[in-house]
């Protein structure tokens, strides 16, 4: 079998899993999960930048994906003109104090002489920089905060179109990313991994508690969407008569009609940073990054500039899930800082790499369907295997209730093991590179 | 009195729960950067490690109180701890045996390494969920303090009262005792120095007839008395909920790369300065401050540099400023 007709046979598989999902239940919940797969094949390809071109270990990916759900509000979101007026202006420029603290810190390194002079100037400079910017921020942010707490006590966004909130995401993403590599890379291979791992529990706590950005375990709901709204729809007469000559009833064919266009740009997405990633791959710039993967002392050797590479490379890939995040809310509609966990945002995304095939960009799309599929999938199997296994015992047995309760649990197991597994027995992944 | 009555203050709020954090952090840092030194990885699963054999420690010490045994004043826990840390150093070397050596004779890179730790540390917190649940579990019994804010209060006549927990006063003795003992062994025993040296330099160990099969399961062995030990002195302070556990394991990174990975003096020194930096730039210094200045320069506000949901940002904070300045951490460690 060759290996074009082998990825045809997986990719039809997928197609099975998801139009079988909904023949047997329903075609919303297919739609959705088609939808979150073709989200988790883009943070796929993103990690895959990162780990299967570069062999950087990133286990940030859910700060990233945040990061891209923030920009989701900071652009579409209407501003909140009283929030603005109360205590906007004070809360940017103390912003712009704290970055003019930081930026002055570090140019006084550089231009301070050595050794004491050199730390006690770095430090008098953070140390005032410090309070002057909690002076004029904590002011700011009480007034911004006490404006309409109940629906508002933000800021509010740009009130530009959703789209546009794509690219803003990566390019968010982009900028923690470099802040990490700048400091992360050039070291020990695991430091990034530990670095990364601190940089999204801190972008989730500010998410979380940052309320005048984007209203905290608040949420914002409510985003704007690039698709029509379900109930527009229902009374647009010309959509119930088309629907109606297709035989559907109008509701269930404007929940799956909304579904559909944001499967289509998605697949659009999809497409073109595929293409890009491919392209990517398969130019000498591709090539360089697998030799210095393979052999960084001998890349270095022959001129490669290690660290610059490699800082490059993990920017794009985690604008990459910059993107994906910024879609992901998108098709929420809503920021909930509270759900972001890192099993969710981080692990999966690297099990769908591994399972796919790292540096392979094919692979990684299909990991994304796959395992996301399976995450979906397993509650339910595991509810079901969990009844089974307890079907001889009494109604209301501590272990019978136990065990049914715990069966949410089943999917960390599963992928803990389906990551083992694959890492043992198939470490090159379902689809290997070339 | 005013200064008095402002140690005191600093005492009870920053000081004693600042130590008793800083031992857990320690003898959690201890174990990774044991794992680091030997295994030469970073094991992402210790976090998880730590909630297993806590776990295991629990549930012996529900069997323990519906039996009926308990350990007076102390907490039960204690008693079971010794089980717990057998139950944690079983599950361990099974891992070992089932997932690593395979790795290791394969001499696969540390960074593969890392990621089945991440595989491992998804099936150990899914167990755990499993068996125990998500949620909070209090385990602690026996006398609460040593001397409560009451007593002290009456004791000494200052308006600041001073309270010691049990969990704290056990925590400190503890870790001491399992330090000098881990020190001891490191440092005095065959089995300790043919550790080390197989730390030093692997090749020149092996050629000194050094068995690594039998270095690498006193390693674990090792690694499963420090994690359940800290996790369950962490889990006697505060209460136990695997999520907590698995987010320790930033500051522990952040403390054995502090000290300098690989270096077990450096993952105390580490433990205590993320510990300290964490409580001092949480805390609202408003009471201290309002007994140790003067009335005109008392702070209006709580005087809090950061609120304490930022925590984590302190040890990241540190981490990244070690990094970036010194990257083989204060103790050298074992590489850059």
């Amino acid at each position: 079998m060759t290996d074009t007709a082998r990825n045809i046979l997986y990719f039809t598989f997928i197609a099975v899993l998801i139009i079988g999902t909904g023949m047997m239940t329903s075609w919303n919940l297919a739609i959705t999960i088609m939808n979150f797969g073709l989200i988790s094949a883009i943070m796929a390809l993103g990690v895959n930048l990162q780990w299967g071109f570069a062999g950087l270990f990133n286990v940030g990916i859910m700060g990233f994906v945040a990061l891209g759900g923030l920009a989701t509000v900071l652009v579409a979101m209407p501003p909140v003109g009283e929030a603005w007026a109360a205590g906007g202006l004070r809360v940017v420029l103390s912003l712009i104090l704290g970055a003019a603290t930081i930026v002055g810190a570090i140019l006084a390194y550089g231009a301070l002489p050595k050794e004491r002079v050199r730390a006690v100037g770095m430090i008098a400079i953070l140390v005032v920089g410090f309070f002057v910017y909690r002076a004029v921020f904590d002011g700011g942010v009480q007034a911004v905060e006490a404006v309409n707490p109940a629906n508002a006590g933000y800021l509010g966004g740009l009130g530009l179109p959703v789209l546009l909130a794509w690219p803003v995401g990566g390019l968010l993403a982009a900028g923690a990313a470099w802040v990490i590599g700048k400091t992360a890379l050039g070291l020990r291979s695991d430091y990034l991994a530990i670095a990364t791992l601190g940089i999204a529990e801190i972008i989730i706590a500010v998410l979380k508690n940052e309320d005048w950005l984007a209203r905290g375990v608040k949420n914002v709901v409510g985003l704007p969407r690039p698709a029509p709204y379900e109930i527009d729809l229902q009374n647009d007469p010309g959509f119930v008569e088309r629907v109606g000559n297709l035989g559907l009833d109008p509701v269930t064919a404007s929940t799956l009609w909304v579904k559909l266009i944001y499967a289509g740009l998605f697949a659009v997405v999809l497409a073109l940073l595929f293409v890009l990633a491919q392209r990517a791959l398969h130019s000498p710039w591709g090539r360089m990054m697998r030799a210095i993967r393979d052999n960084e002392v001998a890349a270095e050797a022959m001129g490669k500039d290690v660290t610059a590479r490699h800082l490059q490379v993990f920017v794009l890939g985690s604008a990459i899930c910059g993107i994906a995040g910024a879609m992901m809310t998108t098709l929420d509609g809503q920021l909930t800082p509270g759900t972001y966990q890192p099993l969710r945002f981080t692990f999966l995304v690297w099990v769908m790499v591994i399972v796919g095939g790292s540096g392979n960009n094919l692979g990684s799309v299909l990991g994304g369907f796959l395992i996301w599929w399976l995450w979906v999938m397993v509650e339910p199997i595991g509810l079901w295997v969990m009844q089974v296994v307890t079907s001889g015992m009494a109604d209301g047995y501590w272990l019978r209730e136990h065990l049914l309760d715990s069966a949410a649990h089943m999917r960390l197991l599963t992928m803990g093991v389906v990551l083992l597994l694959v890492l043992r027995f198939s470490p090159r992944g379902l689809i290997p590179e070339r | 009195m005013d200064f008095l009555n402002a140690i005191v203050a600093l005492s009870n709020f920053v000081l004693i729960p600042a130590i008793a954090y800083g031992s857990q952090l320690a003898l959690g840092a201890l174990g990774v950067t044991l794992i680091y030194g030997i295994l030469r990885f970073s094991n992402f699963a210790h976090g998880d490690t730590m909630a297993f054999g806590t776990m295991a420690t629990i549930l012996i010490t529900w069997g323990f109180q519906a039996v009926g045994i308990s350990a007076g004043p102390l907490p039960t826990a204690l008693l079971a701890l010794p089980f717990g840390i057998a139950v944690c150093a079983l599950f361990i070397l099974a891992t070992d045996r089932g997932v690593y050596r395979f790795y290791r004779t394969q001499k696969a890179k540390p960074i593969i390494f890392v990621m089945v730790s991440l595989g491992v540390m998804f099936i150990m917190n899914g167990l755990v969920r499993f068996i125990i649940g998500p949620n909070d579990q209090r385990f602690a019994d026996g006398e609460r303090f040593i001397i409560s804010v009451r007593e002290f209060k009456a004791l000494t006549g200052l308006k600041e009262g001073l309270a010691i927990k049990t969990t704290q006063g056990l925590t400190v003795i503890t870790a001491v005792i399992v330090v000098a003992a881990l020190f001891y062994f490191l440092n005095r025993t065959r089995t300790g120095k043919s550790m080390r040296a197989y730390s030093d330099n692997e090749d020149l160990a092996l050629l000194s007839g050094i068995n690594p099969e039998r270095v690498v399961m006193v390693t674990w062995l090792i690694v499963a008395a420090l994690a359940t030990v800290a996790g369950v002195l962490y889990g006697l302070d505060k209460s136990f909920k695997p999520f907590v556990y698995f987010q320790l394991l930033l500051p522990i990174f952040a403390s054995a790369i502090v000290g300098g990975l690989g270096n077990p003096l450096g993952a105390i020194a580490g433990g205590f300065t993320i510990a300290f930096s964490e409580v001092m730039i949480t805390y609202a210094w408003k009471k201290v401050a309002g007994y140790a200045l003067p009335d005109a320069l008392a702070p209006d506000g709580l005087a809090q540099l950061l609120s304490t949901d930022y925590k984590f940002a302190v040890s990241f904070v540190i981490l990244l400023i070690v990094l970036l300045f010194k990257p083989t951490g204060l103790f050298a460690g074992k590489s850059v």
